[in-house]
């Protein structure tokens, strides 16, 4: 492989990973208040797509010209805050009538959310891949020599890093981030602090949808095709990104998914290409072997 | 200033509590003590909202709490030290301290309750950039305390504070239990499976016997007691 070739492989994991990254922090922030995987993250992550593909034609005609990066955002946080809500909406309804019941029922609760939302997906959208909008022009930017970069790998870069400064900021340094925290270390004594738990659970849910649905749109500018199934296999590797950084590590479920979107991306060009979907899979048993609690996990270790 | 009326609580099918009558007097010292498993945690946890009674009242400066959720409570300036200590194990020593102070309105006068906690507890001062789990057992039971401080109770309820801590260090917390107490004013509800120490601080006991409230004095009486001192007091 040439130097060349190497960079290039680089960048496109790079953007395919950001996707991951995104949806893996939704994972993991759940994971991580409530320790309990929600499956129908990924499907979350389908909606902001199809958010974006009703969105579009709606809102761009309003910033023609020199407006339309206005009008993208403007899509774009739109979509956020839908998904943001169905978010919640779905932890109300289905998750939280059951947060004192053993986790087995909630999770398969989660899967009957997933599928659906999946099926409902297709009655509502209709079963058929449809055309997305070209919201951001899609072109190969110039003087970057053999390499190719373009504007939607750009934009999907630029977001995602945009998107992970304000979590960390979210986070870091507001009230209800210490809360999420402090939920997420230990929901007793957080409780005993004043923490009124639902209310970080619905945040928590919130912030890490409006997080899919973003993921959804830069995906959908990337490979514009969307459908109501299409959140099934990102979301699963997204899920597996998450455990490999660590489940429950903020951090960890960025690196992780930058790790899985490089590693997929150079298996995809080597002679090995077919394997290219099973080697998520591969990483999962791996590091569940090896390194069970993921690259930033810490085993937890009791004093006395 | 605190008081529990004929309160029942169940784990599942098992009854944990049964008819618990207690009453905690403004300014005082008051300790619950019994063997392992006699309901001490529960009535502790009960009080803070964390279970909730089947029966009965309990009733803080007048008014009835039995039965509201947890951070509601604390809202009440009642502050509750749980057994095991539950510090933020993965946030510094400061921000655990901020999480004491959830609810305060007046952000901007923490610095007064940083001073006081630090004076009271230097080494958490020492060490309030550093990652809370890396403290000793007793430097996360000061941090513990220092957090429920936080809040500004008029009532703290502090659960088993010796448990697996230095010898050396016990004393130092019990003697600030009662700094707390008295200088502070904050009125101290104490479960403790140390009952010698837990009956040397405070000004009144019970004796919790499988979930039942078995007897009730002045500490001191407790002490000289004949059944207490077989039972808790190591003859």
């Amino acid at each position: 492989m040439s130097q060349i070739e190497f960079l290039q492989q680089l960048i496109n994991g790079l953007s395919l990973g950001a996707f991951y990254a995104l949806i893996a922090l939704g994972y993991t922030m759940v994971y991580g208040i409530l320790r309990f995987i929600n499956f129908a993250h990924g499907d979350v992550f389908m909606l902001g797509a199809f958010g974006g593909y009703y969105l579009t034609p709606r809102i761009m005609p309003h910033f023609a010209g020199n407006l339309a990066p206005v009008g993208v955002v403007v899509v774009l946080l739109l979509t956020m805050i839908l998904c943001a809500l169905i978010g919640m909406v779905i932890e109300r309804l289905a998750y939280r009538p059951l947060r004192s019941r053993p986790k087995l029922t909630v999770l398969i609760t989660a899967i009957g959310v997933s599928l659906l939302l999946e099926y409902g997906g297709q009655f509502v959208f209709g079963a058929d891949p449809k055309p997305y909008p070209e919201l951001i022009t899609d072109r190969a930017l110039e003087n970057t020599g053999a390499l190719t970069i373009t504007t939607t790998q750009v934009a999907a870069f630029v977001v995602t890093f945009l998107l992970l400064i304000a979590l960390t900021l979210i986070v870091k340094r507001t009230k209800l981030g210490m809360a999420m925290r402090a939920v997420s270390n230990n929901a007793t004594a957080a409780s005993l602090m004043g923490i009124n738990i639902d209310t970080v659970v619905s945040f928590t849910f919130g912030l890490g949808s409006a997080l899919a649905g973003a993921a959804g749109i830069l995906y959908a500018l990337s490979y514009p095709s969307i459908d109501p199934l299409m959140g099934l296999l990102p979301g699963v590797k997204a899920f597996v990104a998450a455990v490999l950084g660590g489940i429950g590590n903020i951090p960890g479920a960025a690196v992780g998914g930058l790790i899985l979107g490089v590693v997929e991306t150079f298996v995809g060009g080597s002679a090995f290409s077919t394997y290219r979907d099973a080697i998520a899979f591969a990483l999962l048993i791996g590091i569940l072997l090896f390194r069970p609690a993921g690259i930033f996990g810490k085993a937890q270790v009791e004093k006395v | 200033m605190l008081e529990l009326r004929n309160v029942t609580v169940n784990y599942g099918s098992i009854v944990a509590l049964q008819d618990v009558s207690l009453k905690v007097e403004k300014g005082a010292i008051v300790t619950l003590i019994g063997a392992n498993g006699a309901g001490k945690s529960t009535t502790l946890r009960t009080i803070s909202g964390l279970l909730k009674p089947v029966q009965g009242s309990i009733l803080y400066e007048g008014k009835e709490i039995g039965g509201l959720p947890a951070h509601q409570i604390v809202a009440l300036r009642l502050s509750h030290v749980p057994e095991g200590r539950m510090i933020f194990a993965n946030l510094s020593v400061r921000e655990n301290l901020l999480m004491g102070a959830y609810l305060r309105k007046d952000r901007t006068k923490l610095q007064h309750e940083f001073d006081y906690i630090f004076a009271m507890f230097p080494r958490l001062q020492e060490r309030s950039r550093q990652i809370a789990g890396t403290l000793s057992g007793g430097e996360q039971q000061m941090l513990a305390i220092g957090r429920a401080l936080m809040s500004k109770p008029r009532c703290l309820m502090l659960d088993e504070p010796s448990l697996g801590i230095a010898p050396i260090l016990v004393k130092t917390i019990f003697e600030k239990i009662r700094e707390i107490n008295q200088s502070l004013g904050i009125t101290v509800l104490l479960v403790e499976q140390n009952a010698n120490l837990a009956l040397e601080v405070s000004n009144y006991g019970y004796v919790l016997e499988t979930g039942r409230i078995i007897l009730h004095d002045r500490s001191e009486a407790l002490r000289a007691n004949e059944k207490v001192k077989s039972a808790y007091l190591g003859g």
